[in-house]
């Protein structure tokens, strides 16, 4: 019995423990730029939803499409309703894996450079993706940020002819995601 | 009791694990938030009548409105087009909920100006509302030379009318919505009534991403001898392209204005008086988001 009862208290500091290797952010920003010499076109998101798994390095993003913001209302008008289909397809995810997390040391302040590969989902279609990704560690807490590009038709994105020469044909996306401790 | 305690041991471990693996995102990413319905028309106007759209906070709308002559009358006229009557108009988003707009229709020479406030938004999710509501207030002004025999008085060339849009978008194709619109002329012919109650009702439904149907149509409840005068009746597909919309109809009114349109059409859809129009609006972003 008495074994028992240790084990059981061992194996639930296990799992306390387990749970505290889980960082989360509902404030994570995601923003993507296209360039061409006609039109720049920006949007931010401020609130994607990101969990990072410092033990197993699970990496997972979420964003309303809706929730992007552009400078200008039709930009976003059209963003929503032509291109991405924010109705049909409201989220865009991100479910990866840290690729080198043996090299980052989370105890450690300082910078570290790795990459990530995993899924992206978005428009109703799902593509590997796989990005360079810093994690920076300040005395415990963690941010990362990652930097990747995609091209609106591998996700079945369609640019009419006529606005082809405003849409950049590789969209560049940042993340940026300052995480906190997941408390269960 | 020894048995238990593993059991319930197992399943701990087993949930822990596989939640992990199956969804890191679960539990988070699930709140659920009142979201504003958009986009229900692509147009501030269903074709003549404003629609429940507003445009955007800084964007300044530009329209030109064109409606030609009747289609009946043949190749001579090139079914209609030889005859043109236009309104060039500028309507400014003051912020998301109000729009404030001018305009001048080379018919009757008459200015016209409105300010439109969404009151409610249509939204959905927690503590929605299901509807949108618009509430429009315009005033025009004709103004035509007086004839030699007497002068017409700054007063009797004007008139006001008051609208309340009630629209819903049903879903990313359908839109419907009523306009009970109070109009007010201050001076009338003989045997017509100053102030006209109209019942507008308009519609679109969306055929593809960029090009929509819309149908924009007025009951008069009172008012004017129904042997002249007709309800405005317009059909006509919307085109997005870009930074503009296009919009092309058939209609039985040459009016461009709520006073014009409501009050003056003449034109049977029975016997061809049907004009060939558009509505070209293009947009440019005066004041950029912070």
């Amino acid at each position: 019995m008495k074994k028992i009862v240790i084990s059981l208290v061992v194996s639930l500091i296990v799992l306390t423990s387990f749970s505290q290797e889980r960082y989360f952010t509902r404030s994570g920003k995601i923003s993507f730029y296209s360039s061409t010499p006609l039109e720049n076109i920006e949007a931010i998101n401020k609130n994607a939803v990101s969990v990072f798994d410092k033990s197993t390095g699970q990496i997972e993003v979420s964003t309303l499409m809706k929730g992007f913001e552009f400078e200008k209302a039709l930009m976003q008008e059209h963003f929503n309703e032509n291109y991405i289909e924010s109705d049909k397809y409201p989220k865009a995810v991100f479910k990866g894996k840290i690729n080198d997390l043996s090299t980052i040391d989370f105890t450690k302040s300082g910078k570290y450079n790795t990459t990530v590969s995993g899924k992206l989902s978005l428009h109703g279609e799902t593509r590997d993706v796989t990005a360079p990704i810093t994690f920076s560690v300040n005395q415990g807490n963690i941010s990362a940020t990652a930097e990747f590009k995609v091209l609106p038709p591998d996700f079945k994105i369609s640019i009419p002819d006529l606005v082809r020469e405003k849409i950049a044909k590789e969209i560049k996306i940042n993340v940026a995601a300052g995480y906190e401790l997941m408390k269960n | 009791m020894k048995n238990f305690l593993i059991g319930v041991l197992a399943l701990f471990s087993i949930t822990s694990v596989s939640a992990q693996e199956l969804d890191l995102l679960k539990g988070i990413d699930s709140t659920p938030q009142k979201e504003y319905v958009t986009n229900a028309f692509k147009s501030s106007r269903v074709i003549n009548g404003h629609s429940m759209e507003m445009i955007g906070a800084g964007v300044l709308d530009f329209r030109i409105l064109h409606r030609f002559g009747e289609v009946n009358q043949g190749i001579y006229d090139m079914f209609g087009l030889d005859q043109a009557s236009m309104r060039m108009g500028f309507d400014y988003g003051i912020s998301k909920h109000l729009t404030a707009g001018i305009g001048r229709s080379t018919f009757k020479k008459e200015f016209d100006g409105f300010i439109k406030y969404r009151l409610m938004q249509q939204s959905k999710g927690k503590g929605s509302f299901p509807l949108s509501i618009v509430l429009v207030a315009g005033a025009t002004l004709n103004t035509l030379k007086s004839p030699d025999s007497f002068k017409i008085e700054f007063k009797s060339r004007a008139a006001y009318y008051y609208q309340a849009i009630i629209g819903r978008k049903f879903n990313s194709r359908l839109t419907l919505q009523v306009t009970p619109t109070f109009l007010h002329r201050n001076f009338v012919a003989t045997g017509d009534e100053n102030e006209i109650y109209s019942l507008g009702m308009g519609g679109r439904f969306k055929i593809s991403k960029r090009i929509a149907f819309v149908c924009d149509y007025f009951l008069n409840l009172n008012g004017f001898p129904k042997d002249v005068f007709e309800n405005p009746l317009s059909v006509g597909i919307d085109i997005e392209t870009g930074g503009h919309v296009f919009q092309l109809h058939f209609s039985n009114t040459a009016g461009m204005n709520e006073r014009a349109f409501i009050t003056e059409t003449t034109g049977k859809w029975g016997e061809g008086e049907v004009r060939f129009g558009f509505n070209l609006s293009r947009v440019f972003t005066v004041k950029k988001r912070a």
